[in-house]
């Protein structure tokens, strides 16, 4: 069981957390804009990285934030953690 | 040699020294005709269908660490067929006929043991899932058949169908030709008779890129062991299929998570099939060495470390405890981690890429041993033809782009 | 001679335990284990070996035994196979027996198959058994299974109780023999937390062994006692004994498996049987010591052959001789400390075979001086004898003997270093693995490779104790492979190994697998290296170039109930229970499990079977009134002055315009187009939407909404709140509910036109606060009550002693909702669904630029004009009831496979219609209107029309009473 710091809370065990997938997917604006190979990529094609890799945490029996990640996916070891919205 | 009863005796009179190598050991050779990047089950099947149905020999497999070990030798060995949808139950029950005849074709005893694969319903939704199931499969030809919750105890008489339990048995789904076989006999089966038929096996060799011509086409691999050339590479790389891709500049829809197993300590025989059950997520058989061989579920995060947490097992064994009670004082003596591909709708992807030249099979997920004979046979045909197997057809990456998914983690799901 | 000695030892032998072996009355002490109480009475056969069924004593005294496993049964369902003698303590009544023979230990007929061992090699299984092909699974397959295997498996329901803790400490020490003792009390002087626990009974490692040692002037035993007891006065120190760390899982969690009642005659049943600690800690220092390798020469397994450490540790710990007289094979100088202490306790010393050319030291010249012959440059070849050993093949000479004791050195035990990813490095001197410190762990002792105590204990003066120079690692110089076992319980032996290369197998995996080297229940611990240094020395490669197996968890096998722990039965799984289950109880109501939730799935009246009731309940919702729980029903409270605007964009259709007190049916989907849940959606205030989600859908629709919010329209002023909990919601259906509630409610006009279907109010209801909602989920007047969840029973009971409602449960719901073709998400859906396949796709606001999943229902796959819409089907013959899940065809008559076009979803007996219904999804339903199609059963076909899916007041004349 991982210990994942929640920027809000502080390092917690990772059964209070839910994993959300890959961090700054982007959805556009205006999906509408999307065309079909843009709009898979959205919703479909992840990198899935052998070593760094931006990922979401919801600290979901915490504070309820979602939040974005760095994690080595070899090693399992949390680099850092920071709010949603902001920049690796 | 020739695998059978007169030459085990005759070599046991003789002290076994005549046994050579179960397949060679070769350098690589400059170029192929076809690489195939990934030494597992369904690599090594792809390589032995090609040289055996095909003709291509001069084939060779990559392999990054030793044959087999990946997936391969970390699954439950549980083999069926059932699915849902046409193009799902036809590309696993064709590998169970390869199943059938595996040992014999491959003159390699695999063990594949039809000893019947129950699905266990605890709630109205799983029965009407697993008799849509039932149905289905009927209409394609596919044995599975429900059973009332007394005839699942006939079949498997360690489970408990009083009603007095946290979930009751409500009813089974079984597929008698469903089972297990011997997952490393699997690999060396196939890399014994690939081996034979020209295909040079290569280990400890690990594929660091990708090359292309200006047109784009692959041309061959780096790796390792130097530069390999090749008009024809297929990517058989279970959860490293992303990497792998990467080097030729195509995004996969994949994700790569940890899935656990265990075995219990050898007891004699006790349990008679396999049981699964998804509302309380166990999967329990036992090998034909005694152990209780139980799956468990993936962790929640990608990840690459072939580790998980202990949560992840505690929470399958609680499940086996509750479902058979008389098991709480085995012991579990090993547990291990694999590294599954998952696609967004839970079905592979075989055939052609962008990339002219470059095949893919991927994207097995927690199932993939059973497909590993069918797999490899279609992916042969594919290669070898450059043009999709039927049965491979459908399971195209370009189904992400048109919506046409094969969607069984939905026809399996779980709401209302 | 008598086994067990005058004197010495660690056992209490004013107390004497009554105990059977094999249905045998025997007698033991306090102190003692299975296995030294067995030696004390004369006993080595203690088991058979899993293939060739060869007689087996103790090769070991700890942890690692591989051959002296034994099925304990305390009876009720409290046996366990496959324990290991050296590890259970001896109490009084223990009932052991051995495993794996037939008709008894010492007469197996089992034993046969060494007749065959020949044609029995490493992996003979693959190589035959293949004809004819049906033979595997009835004939071979059987054989093989019921010769393989060990112990039997309990065949009753444990009935003891098995318990989780969690632990937090600045320093966790595993082992606590003189490192981990040493490390131990060094972090609690800091006042640092700290938990040191150890596989034994006792802590003291290896010291408990050493009767001549000292530290700093007092008995290495003394030295313990009182560290211990320092330790014990701490407040900051937790000991655990009889606890075995057994995994280690990332950022410093590691698993311990304490046995808490096991070694107790009668167990306080308030105890748990064992406890799985998850141990977090910030440093962990690995202590775990070394295991002693046998020597690998052919007979190798015979009984009364034992690892020299292993005698020793009996004669010391227990007071028990190994036999009456022996010879010492070794090639390290801890073997001379058991001849000495044997020696010295009147067991004859035949001789000390060494392999070395010429070993040197003060173990050397003690023996000597004690009289023992010792041959140096000599190996042991061979042995003889059956049940027992009866002479050691040394050099050409056969020497009688009743025990060999040997010892090919030490190796660092490496499993908890290895499993927390720690690197490993080759010490070429000592031919071991070392481990390599890495951040938040260190090993100290012998399993770090410092084997001399005045290492371990720097800064005390240390005598009277041997350090463990020297080793061998693989086959014996001069000895023949065969039947030279390396793998003791997996009958692995050097010719197996050399098959195995032979074959080609080059990697320590594949030889691993293929032989099964050290995959038994000891994990290898005895057989590893020098199964690795016969594949190095055959393969012409050292052996860290053929490299180690991977470690994996657990270090030694844990009860699965002990990992399970207390989820079990009740808490398994907890319910959750709706506020009104218990009145649901009352009324005799079958339950049915949906998701977590248990809800009443039907309420029989007397003699009443599930059809009947049904029947009857919904002729009561469709005649009078029906009242019906429907508190499962998520409920999210959407609250902002953007909330509108966020309705907007998580559902298909448009909320802006909805007036306050109003109500709206909500598609969500995923962003992927496919129908994710539905809900009735109520606006209570301009700010304040009151969210229905499905009862399983409601946390990942909560989980859902929170994403977008959060991630992708942060700029929303809009707090989503959980609610399900919160309200108690009571549904009461049927052109009678008006009249019903009426008596009970104030503060709202109940008047159809002041409050029409499809509206909310908010007053009293029983004198309690309610959101009243005009809604229906049957085609009849209704509405649904909501009032906090404490209220709901009372409300409840108040209509119910009207004596008018009639309840009725989920199964008359989904008849009743069926009739009138309101689908249910999760059986008409499956995530494969569109809107438009459901003809939903009136519900999609053409005005709305952009809701999640919009864009993607524009994909290629999602317009076709052929996917699967959802129509009603009627079957010709009215009263045949067709099984939800049955697959459609056009063409009944075609072969197998048939081409499948839609599969049934809903169907039911229609009490409404006095026939029976049916929803699907099928190709291009809505073309097929009117037009026969075919369900094809086992051995018959039933012919069925499409209809429009509404089957009951299609102009829904009925929803206004």
């Amino acid at each position: 069981m991982l210990i994942i710091p929640c920027p809000h809370c502080g390092p917690r065990p990772e059964n209070e957390f839910r994993y959300s997938g890959e961090a700054h997917v982007v959805r556009p604006a205006d999906p509408e804009t999307l065309d079909d190979a843009a709009l898979a990529e959205l919703l479909y094609m992840r990198s899935n990285p052998k070593g760094r890799h931006a990922e979401r945490w919801r600290h979901i029996h915490g504070c309820g934030w979602f939040f974005n990640c760095i994690r080595d996916t070899v090693t399992d070891r949390i680099e850092r953690t920071y709010p949603a919205g902001t920049a690796p | 040699m020739k695998f059978s009863l007169r030459t085990l005796f005759t070599q046991g009179l003789s002290g076994h020294t005549g046994w050579g190598p179960q397949w060679r050991t070769p350098e690589p050779k400059p170029e192929y005709d076809a690489i195939i990047v990934g030494g597992g089950g369904h690599g090594l099947a792809t390589a032995y269908y090609l040289a055996a149905e095909h003709g291509v020999r001069n084939v060779a497999v990559l392999e990054k660490g030793w044959l087999g070990g990946g997936n391969t030798g970390r699954n439950t060995t549980i083999i069926r067929s059932n699915y849902l949808w046409d193009e799902s139950a036809a590309i696993y029950e064709h590998a169970v006929k390869l199943w059938e005849g595996l040992s014999q074709e491959l003159n390699y005893n695999v063990m594949y043991s039809p000893r019947g694969v129950m699905m266990l319903a605890h709630t109205i939704h799983d029965v009407q899932v697993f008799k849509r199931h039932v149905h289905a499969n009927r209409l394609n030809g596919i044995d599975n058949e429900w059973l009332t919750p007394g005839e699942a105890r006939e079949f498997c008489p360690p489970l408990n169908i009083s009603a007095n339990v946290r979930y009751p048995i409500l009813g089974a789904a079984l597929q008698r030709r469903g089972g297990t076989a011997r997952h490393d006999a699997v690999a060396w089966g196939y890399a014994r008779g690939a081996s034979a038929r020209g295909v040079d096996i290569i280990q400890n060799c690990e594929v660091t890129g990708i090359n292309r011509d200006a047109a784009g086409a692959v041309t061959g691999v780096e790796t390792s062991r130097g530069t390999i050339r090749s008009r024809k590479i297929g990517v058989v790389a279970a959860g490293h299929t992303s990497v792998l891709m990467g080097m030729a500049g195509v995004r996969m829809p994949l994700e790569s998570y940890p899935l656990q197993a265990l075995v219990s300590e050898p007891v004699k025989p006790v349990f008679p099939c396999v049981v699964m059950s998804n509302t309380i997520h166990a999967y329990i058989s036992q090998s034909d060495k005694g152990e209780l061989v139980i799956g468990a579920g993936t962790d929640a995060y990608t990840s690459y470390s072939q580790a998980g947490g202990l949560h992840i097992a505690a929470h399958t064994l609680d499940a086996i405890c509750e479902m058979f009670p008389m098991f709480r004082r085995m012991r579990m003596l090993r547990n291990w981690g694999g590294i599954v591909d998952v696609t967004p709708d839970r079905s592979p992807i075989i055939g052609k890429t962008p990339v002219p030249g470059l095949f893919v099979n991927c994207g097995w997920g927690t199932g993939g041993f059973k497909a590993t004979p069918g797999s490899g046979h279609v992916f042969a045909a594919t290669i070898a033809r450059d043009d999709p197997h039927p049965i491979a057809a459908p399971f195209t990456l370009e189904r992400f782009r048109t919506g046409r998914l094969i969607d069984e983690a939905a026809a399996a799901a779980v709401a209302h | 001679m008598r086994f067990r000695t005058a004197d010495g030892g660690r056992i209490d032998r004013t107390r004497t335990l009554n105990f059977s072996f094999d249905g045998r009355a025997l007698t033991g002490h306090p102190g003692d284990t299975l296995a030294s109480a067995l030696l004390a009475n004369g006993i080595h056969l203690m088991g058979r070996s899993f293939k060739y069924h060869r007689p087996r004593g103790l090769l070991a005294a700890g942890i690692e035994e591989p051959n002296a496993l034994v099925h304990v049964d305390r009876g009720g369902g409290r046996d366990a196979p496959n324990l290991r003698a050296t590890q259970v303590e001896l109490y009084e009544g223990l009932n052991a027996t051995s495993q794996n023979r037939y008709p008894s230990l010492a007469l197996d007929v089992g034993e046969a198959a060494r007749l065959f061992s020949r044609f029995l090699p490493a992996g003979f299984y693959y190589k035959t058994f293949m004809w004819p092909a049906s033979f595997w699974k009835r004939l071979y397959e059987p054989v093989i299974r019921a010769a393989a295997g060990l112990g039997r498996a309990p065949v009753l329901p444990d009935p003891d109780r098995y318990l989780h803790r969690y632990a937090h400490c600045e320093v966790l020490v595993i082992g606590a023999g003189a490192a981990g003792l040493a490390a131990a009390r060094d972090a609690a002087v800091t006042g640092a937390r700290v938990i040191l626990c150890d596989e034994q009974n006792e802590m003291g490692g290896g010291l408990l062994s050493e009767p001549a040692a000292t530290i700093d002037g007092q008995p290495a035993a003394a030295w313990v006692a009182a560290v211990l007891a320092d330790l014990d006065s701490r407040a900051n120190v937790t000991l655990l004994p009889r606890a075995t760390a057994f995994g280690w899982y990332p950022d410093n969690m590691i698993g311990v498996a304490e046995r808490v009642t096991d070694h107790l005659a009668t167990p306080d049943a308030r105890v748990p049987r064992e406890r799985m600690w998850q141990i977090r800690a910030r440093e962990v220092v690995i202590a775990t010591g070394a295991h002693e390798r046998p020597l690998v020469f052919p007979d190798n397994d015979r009984p009364g052959i034992m690892l020299a450490g292993a005698a020793r540790l009996f004669l010391n710990r227990h007071g028990v001789r190994p036999g009456a007289r022996a010879v010492i094979a070794t090639a390290c100088d801890s073997a001379y400390a058991a001849a000495l202490d044997l020696h010295a306790a009147g067991v004859a010393i035949a001789l000390i075979a060494d392999l070395r050319a010429n070993p040197v030291g003060p173990a050397i010249d003690a023996a000597r001086a004690a009289g023992i012959t010792v041959r140096t440059g000599t190996s042991i070849t061979g042995s003889t004898g059956h049940l027992r050993v009866t002479g050691a093949l040394i050099g050409t000479e056969w020497v009688a003997c009743d025990c060999i004791l040997m010892s090919g050195g030490w190796t660092p035990s490496l499993h908890m270093h290895a499993q927390s990813r720690g690197k490993l490095r080759f010490d070429a001197a000592t031919a071991n693995f070392l481990p390599v410190a890495m951040a938040g762990q260190r090993s100290t002792g012998a399993c770090a490779g410092m084997f001399d105590l005045a290492t371990i204990l720097p800064g005390h003066a240390v005598s009277g104790i041997i350090t463990p120079d020297g080793g061998h690692a693989g086959l014996v110089p001069g000895a023949k492979p065969k039947r030279a076992f390396v793998d003791f319980q997996n009958d692995v032996t050097a010719k197996d190994l050399l098959l195995a290369t032979q074959e080609g197998f080059r990697s320590i995996e594949h030889v691993k697998r293929y032989t099964t080297t050290g995959m038994a229940t000891d994990q290898g611990k005895t057989s590893n290296i020098n199964a690795l240094a016969i594949v190095a020395g055959e393969l012409g490669n050292t052996i860290p170039e053929v490299g180690l197996t991977t470690y994996r968890p657990p270090y030694s096998p844990v009860t699965f109930g002990t990992i399970a722990g207390a989820s079990r039965g009740a808490l398994f799984d907890p319910e959750r229970r709706a506020p009104m289950h218990d009145q649901a109880v009352a009324l005799g109501a079958r339950f049915e499990d949906v998701g977590p939730w248990k809800r009443a799935w039907y309420f029989p009246g007397p003699g009443e079977d599930l059809h009947a009731a049904v029947a009857r309940e919904c002729r009561a919702v469709r005649g009078s009134v029906g009242i019906f729980d429907a508190s499962t029903l998520g409920k999210i409270e959407v609250v902002g002055a953007d909330a509108a605007e966020f309705l907007n964009r998580l559902y298909t259709n448009a909320w802006t315009k909805l007036g306050v007190g109003r109500c709206r049916y909500g598609l969500m989907l995923s962003e992927a187009g496919f129908v994710m849940d539905d809900g009735v959606v109520g606006r209570i205030a301009e700010d304040r939407f009151h969210v229905t989600t499905t009862t399983g859908g409601a946390p990942r629709v909560l989980n859902h909404m929170e994403d977008y919010l959060q991630t992708e329209f942060p700029d929303l002023r809009v707090w989503l709140t959980s609610a399900t909990e919160q309200w108690a919601v009571i549904a009461v259906q049927g052109p009678g509910a008006r009249d019903l509630i009426a008596p009970f409610v104030e503060g709202i006009d109940l008047a159809p036109a002041a409050f029409p279907h499809m509206s909310v109010r908010e007053g009293t209801i029983c004198g309690v606060p309610t959101r009243l909602f005009r809604v229906s989920f049957t085609g009849e007047l209704g509405f649904e009550i909501n009032v906090p969840a404490d209220f709901g029973p009372a409300v409840w009971e108040a209509l119910m002693g009207t004596g008018v409602p009639t309840p009725y449960g989920t199964e008359a719901m989904h008849v009743l909702r069926a009739e009138k073709g309101y689908i249910i998400v999760g059986q008409e859906t499956d995530g494969t669904v569109t809107p438009d396949d459901l003809g939903l796709s009136g519900m999609i606001a053409k005005s709305k630029k952009d809701f999640v999943g919009k864009r993607a229902l524009r994909r290629p796959d999602l317009v076709v004009p052929n996917r699967k819409q959802l129509v009603g089907l009627l079957t010709e013959d009215p009263a045949v009831v067709l099984e939800e899940g049955a697959q459609i065809v056009a063409d009944p008559a075609q072969p197998i496979p048939m081409r499948m076009i839609g599969h049934v979803t809903s169907s039911y007996a229609s009490p409404t219609l006095g026939r029976s219904i049916a929803m699907a999804l099928v190709e291009g339903g809505r073309g097929r209107m009117g037009k026969l199609l075919y369900v094809p059963m086992p051995g018959h076909t039933i012919a069925v029309r499409v209809v429009e899916p509404v089957f009951h007041d299609k102009a829904g004349a009925r929803l206004d009473g």
